[in-house]
């Protein structure tokens, strides 16, 4: 079974060893972490309670891979309009339910290889359903965002300098993991494009 | 295909006073070095329900010419579109069509 993801059942399927699912859960769970470091946002019942009682929030976040996750909406309203306070509304009604999105995707990947858990390196095959498949892509696209944001990917050249590190170089695995995520989610767009 | 919150969304389209009524609004998707071909055709096809071909010329365009006018029409709209494409990951942004 391919390391990389075909079509199967209207779904994908992709097999992986210990190492790898491993890394790629905790790829995951690194993103529910950065998704609740977002001030008063987290995941406990506390943050919940308190979630449906105030609005959401207005603040572009500081911290530039959270900003490319969640960007403002407005960059341009002319000369007379305000877009920074039109972002700032445009986030408080929306921001909230990305979030939830973003987490429900990357809670789907832990998921899936909590249940595959394969031992060594025997691999095993990972079935995906349709609706598994799209949150599979928004979770990848997100992990993506985030290391291309830590490795300072801003344009296509950025891309092509990484690709010719030194070995010891300290962004070389991330890099590499930065490639594999890219072939993952590029072979899932293409298995899901025969079932659209 | 997901399309969140829309009655919160509308919510937050109150038009300021400097916003002429009557032009459309459109919303643009911005070229990054990030999103792949393949997704960027992915998400137009799968949420506006574009063709393969008008999915791939409009990716082309963002490629190409940094940014494309993926759909256009009321303030509400636009910015339902909007929520949606930041969803899928793709950065995108609203304005009047002027």
């Amino acid at each position: 079974m391919s390391r990389y993801f075909t079509a199967e059942d209207g779904g994908a399927a992709a097999s992986f060893d210990e190492l790898e699912a491993g890394l790629l859960r905790a790829y995951a769970e690194q993103m529910l972490e950065l998704i609740d470091a977002r001030e008063g946002t987290g995941a406990t019942a506390e943050d919940l309670i308190a979630s449906a009682f105030r609005e959401g929030p207005t603040e572009r976040p500081d911290d530039p891979a959270l900003a490319r996750l969640f960007p403002d909406a407005y960059t341009d309203l002319g000369p007379d309009g305000d877009a920074q306070a039109a972002s700032a509304e445009f986030r408080r009604y929306t921001e909230d339910d990305l979030r939830a999105r973003k987490r429900d995707d990357a809670q789907a990947v832990i998921r899936s290889l909590e249940a595959l858990a394969p031992e060594g390196r025997r691999r095993k095959t990972l079935r995906l359903k349709p609706d598994e498949c799209r949150q599979w892509l928004g979770a990848l696209n997100d992990l993506r965002l985030v290391l291309a944001s830590r490795l300072e990917i801003v344009d296509e050249e950025d891309f092509e300098a990484l690709m010719d590190l030194d070995d010891d170089d300290p962004r070389v695995p991330l890099v590499y993991s930065y490639g594999w995520l890219t072939t993952l989610q590029d072979t899932l767009v293409e298995a899901m494009m025969r079932s659209l | 295909m997901r399309c969140a919150a829309a009655v919160e969304t509308e919510r937050a389209a109150t038009p300021s006073e400097t916003v002429a009524p009557d032009v459309p609004w459109i919303t643009l998707v911005h070229n990054d070095p990030v999103n792949l071909m393949s997704y960027v055709a992915y998400v137009f096809q799968s949420y506006f329900g574009y063709s393969e071909a008008k999915a791939n010329q409009l990716m082309l365009d963002v490629h190409n010419k940094g940014r494309a006018v993926v759909s256009s029409g009321t303030r509400e709209e636009m910015e339902r579109d909007v929520q949606a494409m930041h969803g899928y990951g793709l950065w995108a942004t609203l304005r009047q069509d002027r």
